[in-house]
């Protein structure tokens, strides 16, 4: 086995920004907002960072998919612990039209390529919460997939792992090379603080685009609208505990 | 600080100026502004420096904003800059590393608080 591990992270609007949506409902401004590394992707990364700490694997490529900045979310996964980084660099029009489909597309070429062992995904970006990519590149390569990942244990040609489903949690062995996806209770990612990334400087991002890897980008879906959620209805204030009871009555809650 | 020899010196004549100043070989001597100085008065200088680059890079994601994290860390620094005593400043760079571990927890657990908000069912 190679011992490589392709993790893939992703440049999205920082958790904690307000959203706005264009004025012409076209998509959301993004320009002059601050980015950072999903954080479902900070998980990912931590957890193969781990597997080398334990020299159960042997290197950590970090991989994304998008415009010039996202070598930036290439330079925090290699402040981590990832040992390279691969930027396919993908701008204008075909960014925008980029989704699960694409990436999935990419990540299972570069998979063939670098001859890895393992991928290791985010469950889902918080931009679009598409929850597809890892199961699409693993239906690509045919290879078996732990989604919602809370617990990953490599033991021996075979990886064990406990998922986060809707009942509990299910514990699962597959053989690799496999697809993880990692969920928030997988581990604590940690810090890519200053000297972090001031070492992180030596390592090296390699630059290649998706026709490089004979990946077709076009997509087949177009997005017609977006629209702010609803606002929330204005609470009423009452006054005693009897107009309490009586408008629960009225909405028919009692 | 002491040991200032003759500025301007070359290179080659480091062991000429432990000789001359009559300090041990052993001291450290470093380049300040083409004078060769001993280092032993702030030894602790780049590593105050450095805990300094380091808070001010982790305060960019402050929740009250990064123009009043580096205020606060400014005048706490400012406060104690007339420390010379290594023992004290030993003891401020580990309170000022023991701030880093704090924010650094701080900023996983609104993450993390928020992530679970979002994604997943409160537990009943």
């Amino acid at each position: 086995m190679s011992g490589r591990v392709l993790v893939g992270v992703k440049r999205v609007i920082d958790y904690a920004v307000k959203i706005r949506v264009k004025p012409d409902n076209s998509g959301i401004v993004t320009d002059g907002v601050k980015h950072s590394m999903n954080p479902f992707c900070e998980i990912a990364i931590e957890e193969a960072v781990k597997l080398k700490e334990k020299k159960l694997i042997k290197e950590v490529v970090a991989v994304s998919c998008g415009p010039q900045q996202s070598q930036e979310t290439i330079r925090t996964a290699l402040a981590m612990g990832a040992d390279r980084g691969i930027h396919v660099e993908v701008t204008g029009k075909d960014y925008e039209a980029l989704g699960p489909l694409q990436v999935s597309k990419i990540m299972a070429a570069l998979a063939k390529k670098e001859d890895a062992q393992l991928i290791i995904l985010g469950k889902q970006a918080i931009d679009d919460d598409c929850n597809q990519t890892g199961q699409m590149t693993a239906a690509l390569l045919d290879w078996p997939q732990g989604t919602f990942a809370s617990e990953v244990a490599l033991e021996g040609d075979k990886v064990k792992v406990v998922r986060e489903i809707d009942g509990g949690l299910e514990t699962i062995k597959i053989n690799t090379p496999a697809v993880v996806t990692a969920d928030l209770r997988l581990n604590t990612p940690r810090y890519a603080t200053l000297p972090n990334i001031m070492k992180a400087k030596k390592k090296k991002i390699a630059n290649m685009k998706p026709a490089d890897l004979g990946v077709d980008l076009t997509s087949r879906l177009e997005v017609l609208r977006v629209d702010e959620p609803p606002q929330r209805q204005a609470g009423v204030k009452v006054e005693t505990v009897e107009d309490l009871v009586g408008k629960l009555k009225e909405a028919g809650t009692i | 600080m002491l040991g200032w020899s003759e500025g301007g010196q070359r290179r080659g004549d480091v062991s000429l100026t432990y000789h001359r100043l009559n300090i041990p070989s052993t001291t450290r001597l470093v380049r300040v502004k083409g004078h060769l100085v001993s280092d032993m008065a702030n030894p602790l200088r780049g590593e105050v420096i450095r805990l300094y680059k380091n808070l001010l890079y982790l305060g960019r994601e402050y929740p009250q904003g990064s123009a009043y994290f580096r205020e606060r860390l400014k005048s706490a620094f400012m406060k104690n800059k007339d420390v010379t005593d290594p023992e004290k400043i030993k003891k401020l760079v580990a309170r000022g590393d023991f701030v880093i571990k704090e924010l650094e927890a701080l900023y996983f657990l609104r993450k993390y608080r928020a992530m679970k908000k979002r994604y997943y069912e409160p537990e009943k």
